[in-house]
């Protein structure tokens, strides 16, 4: 029997997108393109073509699912459209119930990272035990070695979960330091000000 | 105290390298967190099952002045550092400090915006899975080497040799007649330089060939003393034996060498 007409030819990597489709799904992380790469037994320019394919498939408001380049890796969630159902069903256990303390404390270490207790609470000049603590069991942060001199404190840094959970393709997308904050000249000017006030 | 060991979030070792780093100025007093070591001490103490009372007086000492120490640095010592500088260089370090402070916050605040934005993200969570074990190739083998390499399994082992383990005692007759063809041409010899290069058990067995010789009365044998060697002489006569027993020797003295020489033989 004649094989049937085909009137548009199939993509050549379609059957690698499909193998990569499937990785995906197994994933409970992302995956970079190296590693889905070496479990395709493919090279890392074909694997990247095939997940721009999937990428055009899986777009937002055309699929439950969306393929998204997160945490230095690619990774599919849920579309936003259902988040709403996804929260009636499930729990968020790793950023529900985030302190004030635990965010700052968060902050240095992705900023100073990998940064020891005692470096977090010179910054923020209180104690940083239990913020860590909680950054940890959450799985935000993790440890990291120690610090250099002999009995050094543990120093801790940020997890691959943290910038999906933050949606951070990496920690270069972290606004810069500079940016943020007051500048340091206005604030010594606000001091002598209220230096001089009291002097007065 | 010197072998109780901690491990805390700013130090990990033994106490008195702890102490001995505090004092040096190589560690924070502020730093230390003084209830886990108190904590790692009792769990400690408890383990041991005794109570130490000059280990526990000790351990009082030290931790109570690790306390002072630490209260100490907590406040005056900022205090002073600040106090040491000029009010312009104080106010420009404090300034410093809270702008790095700040910049913190802000960025805390940053996160937090951005996680509300984030809410509506789902994504699945759990453990990686297990990666699979490495799958163990073997290099590539020549069929005939593995075949001789069998063949040489399969030829049977040389049969081990078991004659050491069966005693061969050559006949007493053998040294009869050498010792009698020797004393037909010498009228003495010595055992031991004629038996020197034999085994054992031909030297074993020439011996009792002596004793045969010595019942009938063919020989004589003589030991100056116990390990001597055993001299062998012709036997003039059975009547010449009894008579050199009575013109020398008591018969006590005769039954002695008698029992000597057989014994000794």
């Amino acid at each position: 029997m004649d094989s049937p007409l085909r009137l548009i030819a199939p993509n050549p990597v379609d059957r690698l997108a499909r193998t990569i489709e499937a990785l995906l799904v197994v994933a409970s992380a992302p995956l970079s393109a190296a590693e889905l790469a070496e479990a395709a037994d493919d090279d890392v320019e074909r694997v990247e073509t095939a997940l721009g394919l999937l990428a055009e498939r899986y777009v937002d408001h055309r699929s439950g699912i969306v393929l998204e380049r997160v945490a230095g890796g690619y990774a599919f969630r849920a579309s936003r459209e259902a988040a709403e159902a996804c929260a009636r069903l499930f729990e968020r256990p790793v950023e529900r119930g985030l302190s004030q303390a635990a965010l700052e404390t968060l902050a240095i270490v992705a900023y100073l990272g990998p940064c020891s207790r005692p470096e977090v609470a010179r910054i923020r000049g209180v104690a940083a035990d239990s913020a860590v603590a909680s950054l940890v069991e959450r799985g935000l942060i993790t440890e990291s070695g120690r610090e250099n001199a002999p009995g050094g404190a543990v120093r801790y840094r940020t997890t691959p979960l943290f910038e999906r959970v933050f949606g951070l393709d990496s920690l270069a997308a972290l606004p810069r330091l500079d940016d943020l904050g007051e500048d340091e000249g206005m604030i010594r000017e606000r001091l002598l000000e209220v230096a001089s006030a009291r002097a007065s | 105290m010197r072998e109780l060991e901690l491990a805390l979030d700013a130090f990990e070792g033994p106490f008195d390298l702890l102490l001995t780093l505090l004092l040096n100025e190589e560690l924070e007093p502020r730093e230390v967190d003084v209830a886990a070591i108190v904590l790692s001490f009792v769990e400690h103490a408890a383990e041991r099952g005794e109570l130490d009372l000059e280990a526990c007086g000790e351990f009082l000492v030290l931790v109570s002045a690790l306390l002072e120490l630490k209260a100490r640095g907590l406040f005056p010592g900022e205090a002073a550092e600040l106090g040491e500088l000029e009010p312009e260089e104080a106010a420009e370090e404090l300034a410093r400090r809270l702008a790095e402070y700040r910049r913190m916050k802000e960025a805390a605040a940053w996160l937090l915006e951005r996680l509300a934005g984030e809410q509506d993200r789902w994504f699945r969570l759990g453990p990686a899975p297990l990666a699979p074990r490495g799958e163990r190739r073997l290099a590539p083998q020549d069929p005939a080497a593995l075949a001789s390499a069998i063949r040489l399994l399969a030829v049977p082992p040389p049969t081990v040799s078991l004659g050491h383990m069966a005693l061969r005692f050559p006949p007493v007759s053998q040294f009869l007649e050498r010792f009698r063809a020797l004393l037909h041409r010498r009228r003495r010899f010595d055992f031991d330089s004629e038996v020197g290069g034999l085994s054992r058990v031909e030297q074993a067995v020439a011996l009792l060939a002596l004793l045969e010789l010595r019942k009938a009365g063919e020989i004589e044998l003589s030991q100056a003393a116990p390990f001597a060697p055993i001299r062998i002489s012709k036997a003039e006569s059975p009547r010449s034996a009894a008579t050199s027993v009575e013109e020398g020797m008591t018969p006590l003295d005769s039954e002695r060498m008698d029992t000597w020489t057989a014994r000794s033989a």
